[in-house]
C-alpha cells in the first residue's frame, strides 16, 4: 500500500488487527449487501467475545450465522434476529446477550458516530421497553429518548464497486447499513465484487467517499437468497 | 381493501410486512403511490419473474422485489430520515393490540422469544398518518382493542386509526369511535369484542370498497 491505495491482498492483511473482545460493526440486511468473505476470515481467526453490531444475525448457516457456531459472539445489537435458530437458542441458554435496537435507531447511532455526533435524542422508543432507563426530554411538545452512537473497533463492509483508493459504490438494495457502518469504525473495511483505477468511477456517483476506508478487498459472492419470490412472466 | 381508501395520488406510503402488504393488491387504477421499503427502496414494484431476480433487490421482508420507474435507492440511514422525519405520507403496519390511547403494542410477548421491533417503533413515531390493521379478536375471542396495552408497546400515543377483519375505528379523547362496519358485520359483535370504551353513533354505515 502506499499513499491512498487501500487495496490489500490477502483476507488476514484485511482483517489484521481484529482482536477478542473488539466491537465490530458490519453492513447488510438479511443475507443481502454482507462482505462474505471478511466474515469467513472472522471464522477462520478464531477471535472471540466479540461484540457484534448489524441489524441481522445471518442465518444458521450463512452470514454473521457462522460466527455463533464457534461462539466466537458474546453480545449482538441488532433490531431484528428471527431467522436464526441457533441465535435463539444461544440467547435462551445465556451464552449469547442481544441488545435490541430500533432500526431507524441502530442507523442513526452508526451514522452520527461516523459524524462524530456522541448521542441524539429520538421519538423513536419513547415509552417503550427501549426508553426505559434513558434520558427523556420534551421539545415543542413532544417527548423524546436520548439515544447514544455507536462506533467500532472494526468495521465490515460490502460494497459493489470501488476504485484502488477506496471509493465505493453499491447495488441496489444491497446498499442498506452499509454506507453508515463504513463511517463508525476506526478501522474500515470494504470488501468488493470489482476494483477500478482512480478516475473509472465518476466522482459524482460515489456513495462512501475514500476518506472513510482504510483498507479494500476484492471478494467473490455467493449471494444467498432468504426469501425467493417470483410472479409469473 | 378497506385501508386502500386512504390512499391518495401521489401518496408515498410504508407498507408493514404481513397483512398489511396486501393491501397494495387493491390500489385502485390510476392512482400514483410510492411504496416505501425501510431496507432503502422508495418505489417498491412487484416481485421479479423468474429471469430477473436479484440478489441485491430485495425489500423489508427480504422477499425479492422489483423497482418502479422512478424509484429510489439509498441507506437505512437516510430510509429511516424519511420515516423519521414524517416525509412519508402514510404506514400501515400490524398489531397485537391497541388501545384507547392510541398506544400500540406490536413486537414483544412476554415470555416467548423476541425477535425484534425492526422499524417499527420508527414507523409509529415518525408517522402522522398510520393505519393498524389486525383482527379485531384473538382466535379465542378477547378484544385486541383494549381500555390498555398489556403488552410492551411500540410506540405511546401514536395511532388514530384501526382497521379490523370487523370495523373501520377512529381513537381520540381515550376513546375508540366506531366509524364502520364490515360488510354483514352487527354492531352488537363489534361492541362485544371492543374492550375499551367506544362511542357507538346511531347508525354505522358499511365499510365501501
Amino acid at each position: 500500500m502506499s499513499g491512498f491505495d487501500k487495496v490489500v491482498n490477502s483476507y488476514e492483511e484485511a482483517l489484521a488487527g481484529l482482536a477478542d473482545g473488539m466491537t465490530l460493526l458490519a453492513g447488510g440486511f438479511g443475507l443481502c449487501g454482507i462482505p462474505e468473505g471478511l466474515i469467513a476470515q472472522i471464522k477462520k481467526s478464531g477471535v472471540k467475545n466479540l461484540t457484534v453490531v448489524s441489524n441481522n444475525a445471518g442465518v444458521d448457516d450463512f452470514g454473521l450465522g457462522l460466527l455463533l457456531q464457534d461462539r466466537q459472539i458474546d453480545k449482538m445489537v441488532s433490531s431484528y434476529v428471527g431467522e436464526n435458530a441457533l441465535f435463539e437458542k444461544q440467547v435462551l441458554e445465556g451464552e449469547l446477550e442481544i441488545e435490541l435496537t430500533p432500526q431507524g435507531t441502530l442507523a442513526e447511532k452508526m451514522r452520527a458516530g461516523g459524524a462524530g455526533i456522541p448521542a441524539f435524542y429520538t421519538a423513536t422508543g419513547y415509552g417503550t421497553p427501549v426508553g426505559e432507563g434513558k434520558e427523556e426530554r420534551e421539545f415543542n411538545g413532544r417527548m423524546y429518548i436520548l439515544e447514544e452512537s455507536i462506533t467500532g473497533d472494526f468495521a465490515i463492509v460490502k460494497g459493489w464497486k470501488a476504485d484502488r483508493y477506496g471509493n465505493v459504490i453499491y447495488r441496489h438494495t444491497a446498499q442498506n447499513f452499509n454506507p453508515s457502518v463504513a463511517t463508525a469504525g476506526r478501522i474500515t473495511v470494504v470488501e468488493v465484487e470489482e476494483i477500478v483505477e482512480p478516475g473509472e468511477l465518476d466522482p459524482m456517483h460515489i456513495h462512501t467517499p475514500g476518506i472513510y476506508v482504510d483498507r479494500l478487498i476484492q471478494g467473490k459472492f455467493e449471494k444467498r437468497i432468504e426469501q425467493r419470490t417470483v410472479r409469473e412472466a | 381493501m378497506r385501508v386502500a381508501h386512504e390512499m391518495h395520488d401521489g401518496y408515498y406510503v410504508n407498507l408493514g410486512i404481513g397483512i398489511p402488504t396486501l393491501v397494495a393488491n387493491y390500489i385502485p387504477d390510476g392512482m400514483q403511490v410510492m411504496m416505501q421499503s425501510e431496507n432503502g427502496l422508495l418505489g417498491m414494484g412487484p416481485f421479479p419473474t423468474d429471469d430477473k431476480v436479484d440478489a441485491d433487490m430485495i425489500n423489508a421482508g427480504k422477499q425479492t422485489v422489483t423497482a418502479v420507474t422512478g424509484a429510489s435507492i439509498f441507506s437505512s440511514a437516510e430510509s429511516f430520515a424519511m420515516i423519521r422525519g414524517g416525509h412519508v405520507d402514510l404506514t400501515v403496519l400490524g398489531a397485537f393490540e391497541v388501545d384507547v390511547e392510541g398506544n400500540i403494542a406490536s413486537w414483544m410477548i412476554p415470555k416467548k422469544l423476541v425477535k425484534g421491533m425492526g422499524g417499527a417503533m420508527d414507523l409509529v413515531a415518525g408517522a402522522d398518518n398510520i393505519i393498524v390493521t389486525m383482527t379485531h379478536a384473538s382466535k379465542h375471542g378477547d378484544s385486541k382493542l383494549l381500555p390498555k396495552c398489556t403488552l410492551p408497546l411500540t410506540g405511546a400515543g401514536c395511532i388514530k386509526k384501526v382497521v379490523t377483519n370487523l370495523a373501520y375505528i377512529e381513537i381520540a379523547d381515550n376513546k375508540f369511535w366506531l366509524k364502520e362496519r364490515a360488510p354483514g358485520v352487527s354492531v352488537d359483535e363489534i361492541v362485544e369484542k371492543t374492550a375499551g370504551e367506544m362511542v357507538v353513533p346511531d347508525y354505522v354505515p358499511e365499510m365501501e370498497f
